[in-house]
């Protein structure tokens, strides 16, 4: 359940490459003195200098908290209460990391986390991208009518839909079962059918109608044409669901009870709740460290496209 | 009546384009029918009963809403939320500072990037757990770098008047690097000779911040104002894992959490949904806005 209802248009730079500095106000404020190209370029670095001073600042305040979890979690209960606090745990208690397997169900919430996040992206972004095939380059009766459709429940926010979606689940047995979180999902995602669609408005409909005269079936254009067209769209798009499913609660927090069923958000909540009576504050932050990793890492390995993607999805207004 | 050679022909031909795509484009629209559609229409019938979600919904007319208004705690809960975006506002500020100083020619800025979208891609009951730990009053994070400059920091979460503002610097923290990227996305496509124009009719640093900047970067902060509205007026996780009784005196109970605990906790199905057709409603007309605002230059059908 995604709150990011974005809306885009035709692709703009991506943000990865910085191209120079554009000139911004604190530059041209030095050239404007009319100095010579050597203070300018002094008062280049010199601006530099200030700038990466203020925002590793920045950045070690963004950090403090993620380092604070990491280093509480190899405390032992005790050190977590020291005065003056330290940084730097004195002994390492690794076996935090040992215990969380066993503290609670963490494993089976990676597990259930996965099944739920895993099986509605592959399936609801080929859905979705078959629509966005259909919306972009078919004709079709009403298409302008179901788009818009689709569109304007965009506007509705899931809270309002969650009572009676609990009821319909509850009444055919599904409560406490992962299919609420996934069912609803294979349907596709409507952000992802307009990303896609408008994505596909910059390939030319050329390509569809060569290969109708060849005789391809439009399932087989979509296979062989269309899916690898618009791989990279996709790819971006794929990423950003399938963290928003792993990283969801409050669908997650309606559905499920037993510990058996719950997803990897549940469980460290679960975790947070009970052992922080029982103050055991290095268990916590390491079942949350945990949590936190394989998004960690999906955004490392796929940084480029994630914070391509957002740019262009969110801005160009 | 020349066409009516090609006549049939040709229209064979689109019968057939119509039906794939209208196969293609089936199962979104029955997702939409029965996960969005069926269950708003609910939701408003619902708004108007007495309803436990066990035995059949009571016709009660307007009972609900009229009960709502008269509410002390859920308007405490509308309160609350509109108070706790105080954060979007002030994050907007810091984002764009920080997107014209990673806007420049200098090293380190792909790392900066990372560093700061970090809590974005953070999940938000992961986030919300750690910062109720950096909260604690005696031996929290915030209180230590308090104590470092000799304040005696509150019990944040535990206190009336700080657990507000220790919600609003954690949002802050949570979403600077979304903005910051959208703002540094958009400072990259403006044209750079603006400022060179600027600069040669002798306009200072400020100005050309305030008249060339500001209003090419609008469209952006029209999104992001928006779009945090939007999901400002959508908080719970936060609230639920780090006051699960709403906080002090129910100060930081948000209306989501009021709904879901209505519905869930109390089994007041037909309240709860009415509080969330009212959500629903506000919800609706900040995103009509918007698409009405930037319709000419966001999207557009064909």
């Amino acid at each position: 359940m995604s709150a990011q209802n974005v809306i885009t248009t035709a692709p703009l730079e991506p943000a990865q490459e910085i191209p120079g500095s554009t000139g911004g106000p604190g530059n041209s404020a030095s050239g404007r003195r009319g100095a010579g190209p050597r203070s300018t370029r002094d008062t280049l670095r010199l601006g530099n200098i200030l700038t990466t001073l203020i925002l590793s600042i920045g950045a070690i305040v963004m950090i403090a908290p993620l380092a604070w979890t990491f280093s509480t979690s190899l405390k032992t209960k005790d050190g977590v209460f020291e005065l003056p606090p330290q940084w730097i745990p004195d002994p390492f208690v690794w076996e935090n990391y040992a215990r969380i397997w066993t503290a609670g169900p963490l494993l089976t919430g990676i597990q259930n986390s996965l099944i739920v996040a895993g099986s509605v992206t592959i399936v609801g972004s080929l859905t979705s991208a078959l629509a966005a095939f259909a919306f972009a380059k078919m004709r079709m009766p009403f298409k302008n009518v179901l788009f818009l459709g689709l569109l304007s429940g965009l506007m509705i926010p899931f809270p309002t839909l969650m009572i009676p979606q609990f009821t319909i689940f509850a009444s055919i047995g599904w409560v406490d079962t992962l299919l609420p979180l996934i069912v609803p999902g294979l349907f596709g995602n409507i952000v992802m059918i307009f990303f896609l669609r408008q994505f596909l408005n910059s390939i030319p409909d050329s390509i569809v109608e060569a290969a109708r005269i060849d005789g391809a079936s439009y399932l087989q254009i979509f296979w062989t044409l269309i899916l690898p067209a618009i791989r990279p769209a996709l790819a971006a798009q794929f990423i950003l669901w399938f963290m928003a499913m792993w990283n969801d609660y409050l669908a997650p927090i309606i559905y499920l009870n037993s510990p058996g069923t719950q997803t990897l958000q549940l469980v460290i909540a679960n975790f947070n709740a009970q052992y922080a009576i029982q103050t055991d504050y290095p268990l916590i932050m390491a079942a949350s460290f945990v949590a936190l990793l394989p998004v960690l890492i999906v955004f490392v390995v796929f940084q480029r496209q994630i914070i391509e993607s957002i740019a262009l999805s969110g801005s160009k207004g | 009546m020349t066409t009516t050679t090609t006549g049939p022909r040709r229209s064979r031909l689109h019968r057939k384009e119509h039906q794939a795509a209208l196969a293609f484009v089936a199962i979104p629209v029955i997702g939409f029918l029965l996960f969005t559609l069926f269950p708003l229409l609910f939701s408003v019938y619902a708004s108007f009963t007495n309803w436990n979600g066990i035995s059949a919904p009571v016709f009660k007319g307007l009972d609900n809403y009229t009960k709502m208004f008269g509410d002390r705690y859920f308007l405490q809960s509308l309160w609350n939320t509109l108070y706790m975006m105080i954060g979007i506002p002030i994050g907007l500020v810091i984002s764009l500072g920080l997107a014209l100083a990673m806007n420049r020619k200098m090293r380190g800025t792909t790392f900066f990037r990372t560093v700061y979208y970090l809590p974005v891609i953070s999940s938000i009951a992961a986030v919300a757990i750690l910062w109720q730990w950096a909260f604690n009053g005696d031996f929290g994070l915030i209180n230590q770098g308090l104590a470092l400059v000799g304040i005696d920091g509150p019990n944040w979460l535990q206190d009336t008047t700080t657990v507000k503002p220790a919600l609003i610097i954690m949002a802050v923290w949570k979403g600077l690097g979304y903005s910051m990227l959208l703002y540094l996305a958009a400072l990259q496509s403006v044209p750079r000779y603006l400022y060179e124009a600027a600069a040669l009719d002798g306009a200072t640093a400020w100005q050309q911040f305030r008249h060339i900047t500001v209003p090419m970067v609008r469209p952006v902060t029209f999104f992001l104002i928006v779009t945090s509205i939007i999901g400002g007026s959508q908080i719970f996780v936060e609230i639920n894992i780090m006051t699960p009784t709403g906080g002090p005196e129910f100060q930081s109970a948000s209306v989501v959490w009021y709904i879901w605990q209505k519905a869930f906790d109390n089994l007041q199905m037909g309240y709860a949904s009415a509080m969330s057709v009212v959500l629903g409603l506000l919800v609706f007309v900040i995103t009509f806005i918007q698409f009405r605002l930037n319709r000419r230059n966001q999207f557009s059908i064909d």
